[in-house]
């Protein structure tokens, strides 16, 4: 499922022709991926949750952490299968409850990424969700949450990488699944 | 209009201790021969206070089926699931927190299960969820029903072309934007939110579905503040809800 072509499954070329590509979004030279479109498509849809879902129900799970927004469209249906939690991480000031953050870079500036306090407990197993890895800053971040507050992160899926923006390499040594690389 | 609530319910409500119906977090155990009216609504599953609920579920001699005098249930424990935090996002507003109910797998399970029951033989074809709590409870419901998923976003979110609708907001106006060609004439939607306040933002989802000839069959939210008469926005469009919070 990480990109090795002999051995792809059959369902992800499906999820593939799905993504639509919508070029200069949100500014010219970027070529947004848009999942909105397999979405729409409720074979493929089943499918891209159903392949995280083998991959990840025996591992003892017992977090799905999910980066809004699109995080939390993905993560909650891979959480309900596996029985593990849904932890919405957030921008700033929109959680209710007292939260800790972690500050990440974007291109200009920084951000906020935010987490309930006592959502989870120490020693719980936890997947971070997000569509698309890009330069892995909001990813880094989110595993900074999760370990600060004695999480073990098991592993970041998501949908799409772009691979050229080498985030994977951000991810504090925590190994990505994602299912359609896009150069 | 589909009153969730049984005006009945109401007084009823007014004869318990005060502090019982401010339901989401508080469990005193309402005396146990509260009866509750068989109050024929099709579009409601009832929803309480927990305790009330409680002692609907004990009165219930058919502990398998929610028959129209009992609250299924799973619903009392969905609403002791949510959290209410005081004084968010600003002073006198009690908001309603549903982050506590994703993290108790059955109770997330539970309202996922209540909303495919009831559409799963609907014919829907199109869920349409308001970001961002939409995007948690929508997708699961839409996957089960074999329904797409549409994603209805603040402005400038989306990528592709799209349509948007205004809304009112205590000061000021927000949009909501929704892709062209997400959807077909004729199709039949659902749209999911967390939860109804005023109604305005699902009354504006409500109108760009329309422009764009999708029928909605009915709104979906896990909790409904009344108080707000948040359904008397929605026109024609029922409303269906699990939790009420008074």
């Amino acid at each position: 499922m990480s990109g090795n072509k002999e051995e792809e499954d059959p369902r992800i070329n499906g999820i593939k022709t799905k993504i639509r590509v919508v070029p200069d979004f949100p500014k010219k030279g970027i070529m947004f991926q848009d999942i909105t479109t397999v979405l729409l498509d409720p074979k493929a849809f089943k499918d891209t949750i159903d392949l995280f879902v083998e991959r990840y129900r025996d591992k003892n799970i017992s977090v799905v952490a999910g980066i809004e927004a699109r995080g939390f469209i993905f993560g909650p249906p891979i959480a309900l299968a596996i029985g593990a939690k849904f932890v919405p991480l957030r921008k700033p000031k929109k959680l209710p409850g007292e939260t800790i953050f972690e500050e990440y870079e974007l291109e200009y500036g920084n951000d906020r990424l935010e987490m309930h306090i006592g959502a989870v407990e120490a020693g719980d197993r936890a997947l971070v969700v997000d569509d698309l890895i890009a330069t892995g800053g909001t990813l880094c971040a989110a595993i900074n949450l999760l370990e600060r507050v004695g999480e073990e992160v098991v592993e970041c899926a998501c949908v799409i990488e772009l691979p050229e923006l080498k985030g994977r390499q951000r991810l504090k040594g925590k190994p990505l699944c994602m299912l359609v690389e896009y150069r | 209009m589909q009153t969730i609530i049984s005006p009945l319910l109401v007084s009823h409500r007014l004869s318990l201790a005060p502090s019982v119906p401010r339901l989401l977090n508080n469990h005193h155990r309402a005396p146990p021969s509260i009866r509750l009216s068989s109050h024929r609504s099709t579009n409601s599953l009832r929803l309480f206070s927990s305790a009330v609920a409680a002692a609907a579920a004990s009165a219930s001699r058919d502990s398998e089926m929610a028959t129209e005098d009992v609250q299924d249930p799973r619903i009392a424990k969905i609403a002791s699931s949510i959290r209410v935090i005081p004084d968010f996002p600003k002073p006198g507003i009690m908001f309603q927190d549903i982050t506590t109910l994703l993290l108790d797998t059955e109770a997330f399970k539970d309202t996922i299960a209540l909303f495919v029951e009831r559409y799963k033989d609907k014919d829907i074809s199109v869920v349409a969820g308001v970001e961002a709590r939409g995007f948690i409870f929508g997708p699961p419901i839409a996957l089960a029903i074999g329904a797409k998923f549409v994603p209805m976003r603040k402005p400038k979110k989306l990528p592709g072309k799209v349509i948007s609708e205004e809304y009112s907001l205590e000061y000021g106006t927000d949009k909501i934007e929704m892709h062209v060609g997400a959807v077909e004439p004729g199709e039949r939607a659902i749209i999911i939110d967390d939860l109804i306040a005023t109604g305005g933002t699902l009354a504006a989802a409500i109108r760009l579905l329309e422009r764009v000839g999708v029928k909605i069959v009915e709104c979906a939210c896990v909790i409904e503040l009344p108080e707000l008469k948040g359904k008397d926005k929605l026109g024609e469009t029922p409303l269906f809800v699990l939790v009420s919070s008074a």
